[in-house]
């Protein structure tokens, strides 16, 4: 018997007994002969520690030695231990959604203060209890975007991660909504193009700050002239950032999202990560995805709920604002964990620090003969290289000197095949850095 | 209890920031700036740990309590996967590296992971492929759905409904809707099981297919499956399978086998990955072979020479549906439960979650209504109308466990169920905690009789009592730093008197 099954035989015929049946097969008598399996081919079991030195040789197959200058959305910052030791606690990570609220105060309250979390970092008024990944939070941004104006057309920046522009794509492929893409000049949005797509027809404009090259913007302008036609705009952002950077908030932007990953969540070969929104509070009963809300118990104590639950799948069924139900409420407490261990001046810190060695970095790398630094807008901790060689090429010449050097934008821009984006955050030090742009320079020399 | 917020004291920090070692000072043109500082907490790292720790204590869990929620699985969770988890060599793997030229020879680890959870997830369920992508059960049936509607684009087909039982799980119709489908209910026949008279009038050249469990909600496997199965396939329908209920059926009947085309499966219950209060979760789906071709890219292969790769050469392909590769984590998770079961722990599983779930029903049959009298799979459905005649409703029933210490079954679902208690023990419990868990039933019940009031002040033994969820809804506040009251439109419909569990 595996040990997770605590009924031993004795059990097994009490209980049989009762229910007044010979055999545990008795109570399958509904599955017909014809519908049992065809075949159930599965490897005997194996102990606990069989599997774990298994799966721990299969560990020993990945790269995760790198020293990364890589990011694209998924940035390796520090964690700090107290994160994965509290996020470990049993009562929180088994403990099931809290529809029973004075059983799972603990699990509401820490979600309550991660909504308003959120939104300071973002500076809006309401948030949810989060989404599943910055890529499908932006996919229900545009669908809460498209049900607030009753339109069907979409106005996406192209610096918005590539990867969420084809998330939007195969979601919306049955529906009838229009994309139009508008390109990046140097570096930035072209508000030129925006401008002339604006119209009544148009549901939402969709940004990106900092957008995927790596570049800072203010948006404000875009969105000032997106709300003379009723447009919602959708910034995604990049919560580190937000520790130094304007807004969305501030922008005037309605829906904010983001990939929540960088706010003490480890890179995990890509999930579970941590999808947010905020909105303004005009919008809230539009919103997909839980929220939180507090409230007073019988004796007047403070207590948290999930609330406005007639926008969910469980009650609105197919009038729902969106099918989501387990959405990643502990990747959300663990956000928390971070943000309330970083606190105000430790996020503003950490954003400046992250600033400061992606400067360093470009300065250095400017020196490497054969890289250039695009330097037409201000960037966070992210930035373009234009190489002289193909950047599929420098990258893969690079992992055998230990480094993820950065991510080719060929892969995803046309046109882009000697460019990569660099990122550089508070977790790489000086003497990496240095040993970068060297090892840099020998391979393009040597290509 | 005080927020994190209301604890925090200017200067106070909970984490040092490392020391810039490099001799520059990135600096940004004002206008890109933050005019108003962030106002997160000034807390210490003691400060955190002892209120993260103290809401924590304000839960149940399953590690600390017993959790039958029906339609929910809440086995008990392993704690080496977790170990494995946390493994630098995965936790540290950028998810980027194997979309770098010859990049995939840096995650050959984790690429194994998830080819060979996928052979084995096919054998169990009885598919041919399966896709990890999907984020969480409800996006894995959007993940299905939009499959299907890429499937009937793909053959001409004008199909414009899903059809959906009464009982299904409300991500079901709100799945269908999202994805472009209007839904066609059908309401349960006399024994509980979808009304295939029904399902006959309402099937037709427009119905791109039938989403249902088998066990269903009722917790009763449908013997008719090949019937329906049938009926839906001959209007080139196709039937997705809800995986919520697999836990039933591992190594007794495969989806596949029975007719389904597509179907999920929520690894946070059939294979016991932590609910994390509410996800993370994860949702691969299982395709027959004539939807292959749909799946989401990208698609893990293996080479002849042994290694694995990234294939997103599927120009029929539906596309991305999550940002990478699925919650790589909770994949990995599953596998290695799935390892260390094997066959005969699969067989063990579902065998237990059932003969839990029947000694459950028998024992408490005498003193709940029991609409379908019949053996039940893993689960089964109570109705509390006989105490809610006394003025003890489901709800009230529910509030009495918790102040006992147990965490109430599922109650008001199935919708087509009156004062359902849905019950879902599954098989990691044992009997002691079963038959504890049956006499407190068997107390509420006769304290329905003797004394009924009592049960609108409970619970009393947490550390609130009874919520006021109208006041929440009304008196909106979401975010501590901005009062979010008074909005224009106060709900008329708030159902938040009523907690539903699915």
């Amino acid at each position: 018997m595996n040990p997770y099954i605590a009924n031993t035989k004795i059990e097994v015929d009490e209980m049989l007994q009762c229910i007044g049946v010979k055999t545990i097969d008795d109570l399958f008598l509904d599955i017909k002969p014809n519908q049992r399996p065809k075949s159930f081919n599965i490897p005997p079991g194996e102990s606990e520690q069989e599997v774990v030195a298994y799966i721990n040789r299969l560990a020993n197959k990945n790269r995760s030695d790198l020293i990364l200058f890589i990011g694209g959305g998924y940035y390796d910052h520090y964690i700090p231990a107290a994160v994965g030791s509290l996020i470990s606690r049993g009562e929180f990570y088994t403990a099931y959604t809290p529809y029973q609220p004075e059983c799972s105060q603990g699990t509401l309250q820490a979600l309550y203060e991660f909504q308003s979390a959120i939104c300071t970092l973002t500076e809006m008024e309401v948030a949810n209890a989060s989404l599943y990944d910055g890529g499908t939070a932006l996919y229900e941004a545009v669908m809460m975007a498209i049900r607030i104006t009753g339109r069907r057309r979409i106005i996406m920046d192209g610096g918005v991660s590539p990867i969420y522009r084809t998330i939007l794509k195969s979601y919306t492929s049955n529906l009838d909504i229009e994309f139009q893409e508008t390109p990046v000049v140097h570096g930035q949005s072209d508000r030129q193009q925006i401008t002339k797509l604006l119209n009544e027809n148009t549901a939402a404009v969709i940004l990106q700050n900092p957008n995927f090259f790596g570049a800072i913007d203010d948006h404000t302008d875009i969105i000032e002239q997106a709300h003379k036609f009723g447009i919602l705009v959708i910034e995604s952002v990049y919560p580190i950032s937000l520790g130094l950077l304007k807004t969305p908030g501030e922008m005037g932007a309605d829906i904010v999202t983001g990939e929540g990953q960088s706010l003490g969540l480890p890179l995990n070969f890509g999930g579970p990560y941590l999808g947010f929104m905020t909105t303004r509070k005009k919008f809230i009963r539009k919103m997909p995805g839980r929220i939180v809300g507090q409230t007073v118990d019988i004796h007047g104590r403070r207590s948290f709920v999930n609330t406005l639950q007639a926008r969910e799948q469980h009650i609105r069924r197919e009038k729902a604002t969106s099918n989501i139900c387990t959405n990643v409420s502990l990747c959300a407490i663990q956000a928390c964990i971070y943000m309330s261990l970083l606190g105000k001046q430790g996020l503003k810190r950490l954003a400046q620090l992250n600033l400061d060695k992606a400067e360093y970095a470009k300065q250095v790398l400017s020196h490497v003969k054969g890289v250039e630094i695009k330097r037409s807008s201000p960037t966070f901790n992210e930035f373009t290289a234009y190489l002289s060689k193909d950047a599929n090429a420098v990258v893969e010449a690079m992992i055998n000197r230990g480094f993820a050097a950065g991510f080719p934008l060929g892969r995803y821009y046309k046109g882009m095949e000697q460019y990569m984006i660099v990122a550089v955050t508070e977790k790489r030090t000086k003497e990496e850095i240095d040993r970068f742009a060297e090892s840099l320079e020998e391979v393009l020399k040597e290509m | 209890m005080e927020l994190i917020f209301e604890k925090s004291i200017p200067g106070r920090r909970g984490f040092q920031i490392p020391v810039c070692d490099v001799n520059v000072q990135g600096d940004i043109p004002p206008r890109y700036k933050r005019t108003h500082d962030n106002e997160l907490p000034e807390v210490s790292e003691v400060d955190v740990v002892r209120h993260f720790t103290r809401l924590s204590q304000m839960n149940f869990s399953v590690d600390t309590n017993f959790y039958p929620l029906g339609s929910c699985t809440m086995k008990y969770n392993p704690k080496f996967t977790e170990v494995l988890a946390k493994n630098p060599q995965f936790a540290d793997l950028h998810p980027l590296l194997p979309q770098l030229r010859n990049g995939e020879k840096l995650t050959q680890g984790a690429l194994q992971v998830l080819y060979e959870v996928e052979q084995i997830l096919c054998e169990i369920a009885g598919m041919d492929q399966f896709t990890m992508q999907p984020l969480a059960g409800a996006h894995g049936e959007l993940t299905g759905v939009m499959m299907m509607a890429a499937y009937h684009r793909d053959k001409g087909n004008k199909k414009k409904y899903i059809i959906v039982p009464d009982a299904a799980h409300g991500t079901n119709p709100a799945t269908a809707a999202i994805a472009g489908y209007a839904t066609i209910a059908i309401p349960p026949d006399e024994n509980g099981l979808l009304d295939i008279t029904k399902l006959k009038e309402k099937l037709n050249d427009e119905v791109a297919g039938v989403m249902m469990t088998n066990p269903d909600t009722l917790g009763i496997f449908n013997s008719h499956i090949d019937e329906i199965a049938g009926l839906v396939h001959r209007v080139d329908g196709l039937m997705y399978y809800d995986g919520a209920n697999l836990n039933a059926i591992l190594g007794r009947c495969r989806p596949g086998d029975i007719g389904f085309d597509i179907m999920h499966i929520n690894t946070h219950k059939t294979f016991t990955t932590p609910h994390g209060g509410g996800g993370p979760g994860a949702g691969p789906v299982g395709v027959k072979k004539k939807l292959v071709k749909f799946l989401p890219i990208s698609r893990v292969e293996k080479r002849s020479d042994g290694t694995f790769y990234l294939n997103y050469d599927y120009p029929d392909s539906i596309g991305y549906v999550a940002s990478l590769y699925g919650n790589f984590a909770l994949i990995l998770r599953a596998y290695a439960y799935i390892l260390l079961l094997g066959k005969e722990g699969l067989l063990e599983t579902s065998n237990h979650a059932v003969l839990n779930a029947n000694y459950v029903m028998h024992r408490l049959k005498n003193h709940y209504l029991l609409h379908y009298d019949r053996t039940c799979m893993h689960e089964c459905v109570f109705s509390a109308t006989q105490q809610a005649e006394r003025g003890v409703h489901a709800i009230d029933i529910a509030k009495f466990l918790i102040d006992r210490g147990m965490h109430p079954p599922t109650v008001y679902f199935p919708l087509t169920v009156k004062e359902a208690i849905m019950i879902e023990p599954t098989e990691t419990e044992s009997k002691q905690t079963l038959d504890q868990f049956i006499e407190l039933l068997i107390e509420a019940d006769q304290l329905s009789k003797t004394q009924p009031d009592i049960f609108k002040d409970l619970p009393k033994t947490t550390p609130v009592a009874r919520p006021d969820e109208v006041k929440a809804a009304t008196d909106l506040n979401t975010n501590f730093f901005v009062n979010t009251a008074k909005l224009t439109r106060p709900q008329k419909n708030s159902s938040a008197s009523i907690t539903h569990h699915v």
